[in-house]
């Protein structure tokens, strides 16, 4: 099938169409599985007509078209043999709207709301984060089973069960394929953006396996951010996490060293950062800012990894800038985690006095207990502080922490230079 | 994958814009097409080129430099207009392009063309040029 042009044209064609496909198809059915069902049977009456007839001047509508006269074909046999009322008098309003041209001007009229209403859909808070990410990924980004499982590291049977199993929670809880209104709206766009992130992270920062980091998952969550930023243009934490996306992603060139091993931010050979990406971000960021959204979580970020990406040099970096803006992040979000970068911050800023007031503050949190980014930045200052005898048994308690053999060299090999920093 | 969208220039192209009912139209097109590229989210950049009567060349022979002033005459091998797009495949790209408004009032050609990738390059940077690299970024931490 991949030989012929015209299968492949019409392939590719598909793959541009289907998610809104299937966001229309869900929206009529009430059920996303059977969407997907008829949006392939759609596919498939595409790859006998069009060989013959040429590709339609909208295919999407022709597809649509296609897959909706289907689902009603598919209800008027499930009406007749249970008489179902209320089915057919929904088939009655539906086959009113089925001319081409009525589902042509639908498509003018509809500015992705359909897809908006599926995107909501799939990051539903009814499901679990990964669960959200997996069936977005399927269902909005078009990956395929094999290509999520390989993203996630995990087996096709998991991920085709994940998947199945969040299909079945949508269903259940009967959950509209339309974008929340009103108040409920804040709490839904946050779980859609929440999965975004995830997407992005499990690309930029892969937590297990071989690559430290997988590109193209990167570029599928940016692209989901620029569509999303596309259909809501006036939300600024969607512009926000489309900078951070940008600007995170404007570093993936220089991430990785020539032996595989991550590049930490101030060794990064800054001439291989993206500097479109770059642009993009700020515009993105300025654009949230504009909106009164410069103190949103996501946009704050961004402002913080703005900071980084104007600095054409590590010791160019405006870090009192930065202490202020985690400051602002540690009132607006509050986190351990938040808490120690600011103490990093800090210490660039002020000195590493500062930064050993701040992280000696949350030594006591539960969360950073056998955190060893925490002991490994109190050994930083307490040797920028001259403190060497200290220094090293925070860079041991931090190798001892430390989640993989890598960073434990490191680590230990920072506290043996404490010794010899002294002679 | 990221590629480069070239739309070719033509005589008319060449010749500047002046406003027209017709030119009117293709803004208008062009308009809701780019709209369409920024929702499907595969729209990076893009922009239109004034008529290389602006332009300027430099050919390089040696240690040699010479500028050679606009315009240029071989008008079909000319860019009048580029986007930046990441598409899963060429297959794509192509299905998007034969989306776009026809860019000129008569005949016209895009050229999709797509860019080196990080993999790529992996296999063509030979590893001395890889190590300079590397050199430079431990200088500037150094630094």
């Amino acid at each position: 099938m991949a030989a012929d042009p015209t299968h492949r044209a019409i392939e590719a064609v598909f793959r541009i169409e289907r998610a809104r496909l299937i966001a229309g198809l869900a929206r009529m059915t009430r059920d996303v599985g059977r969407a997907e069902e008829l949006a392939q049977e759609a596919l498939l009456a595409a790859l006998t007509d069009w060989p013959r007839s040429g590709v339609p001047g909208r295919p999407g509508a022709w597809l649509m078209a296609a897959g909706k006269r289907r689902a009603i074909d598919g209800l008027r046999r499930a009406a007749m043999q249970e008489r179902k009322h209320a089915e057919i008098a929904r088939e009655r309003e539906d086959e009113r709207c089925l001319s081409i041209e009525m589902i042509e001007a639908g498509i003018d009229d509809d500015l992705g709301d359909e897809l908006l209403g599926l995107i909501f859909a799939a990051c539903h808070p009814v499901l679990t984060p990964e669960a959200r990410a997996a069936l977005t990924l399927r269902l909005v980004g078009g990956l395929s089973v094999e290509e999520i499982a390989r993203a996630f590291l995990s087996s096709e049977a998991a991920i085709a069960a994940r998947i199945t199993r969040a299909k079945k929670a949508i269903a259940k809880a009967r959950v509209a394929f339309e974008v929340p209104r009103g108040q409920a709206l804040a709490p839904r766009l946050a779980s859609v953006l929440e999965v975004l992130y995830l997407i992005f992270n499990e690309g930029y920062a892969a937590t297990s396996g071989h690559d430290l980091v997988r590109p193209p998952l990167c570029a599928e969550a940016q692209r989901l951010g620029r569509i999303l930023a596309g259909l809501m243009p006036a939300e600024p934490e969607v512009l926000g996490l489309l900078a951070l996306m940008e600007i995170q992603a404007s570093r993936l060139p220089a991430r990785v060293g020539a032996g595989g091993a991550l590049v930490p931010l101030p060794e990064q050979d800054r001439s291989r950062w993206d500097q479109l990406l770059i642009q993009r971000g700020l515009t993105a960021l300025a654009r949230a800012e504009a909106l009164g959204g410069g103190d949103g979580p996501y946009a704050l970020q961004a402002a913080l990894g703005a900071c980084h990406a104007r600095a054409r040099r590590a010791e160019n970096t405006d870090w009192r800038r930065i202490a202020a803006l985690y400051d602002r992040l540690g009132t607006v979000n509050p986190s351990p985690v938040v808490e120690l970068n600011r103490a990093v911050a800090h210490s660039m800023a002020f000195g590493p006095e500062a930064g050993l007031a701040l992280v000696d503050a949350i030594a006591d949190e539960a969360m950073l207990r056998s955190y060893a980014p925490l002991p490994a930045a109190r050994g930083d200052f307490l040797l920028r502080a001259g403190r060497n005898a200290e220094a090293k048994v925070a860079f041991e308690a931090a190798a001892a922490l430390a989640g993989n053999a890598r960073e434990r060299d490191f680590l230990l090999a920072r506290a043996a230079s404490c010794v010899k920093n002294r002679g | 994958m990221r590629v480069m969208v070239f739309v070719k220039a033509t005589e008319e192209s060449e010749q500047g814009i002046t406003p027209s009912p017709e030119v009117e139209q293709m803004f208008l097109d062009m308009g809701k097409f780019n709209e369409e590229l920024v929702n499907a989210g595969i729209m990076v950049a893009g922009d239109g080129l004034k008529p290389s009567s602006f332009g300027k060349r430099v050919a390089f022979d040696g240690p040699g430099r010479t500028v050679i002033d606009g315009p240029f005459a071989e008008t079909r091998e000319l860019v009048a207009g580029f986007w930046l797009w990441e598409v899963k495949d060429m297959d794509e790209a192509v299905e998007w392009v034969k989306r776009c408004p026809n860019p000129m009032p008569g005949p016209s050609e895009i050229e999709i063309r797509p860019l080196y990738e990080m993999e790529d390059l992996a296999d063509l940077i030979p590893p001395e040029a890889a190590a300079i690299h590397d050199g430079v970024g431990e200088k500037l931490a150094k630094r």
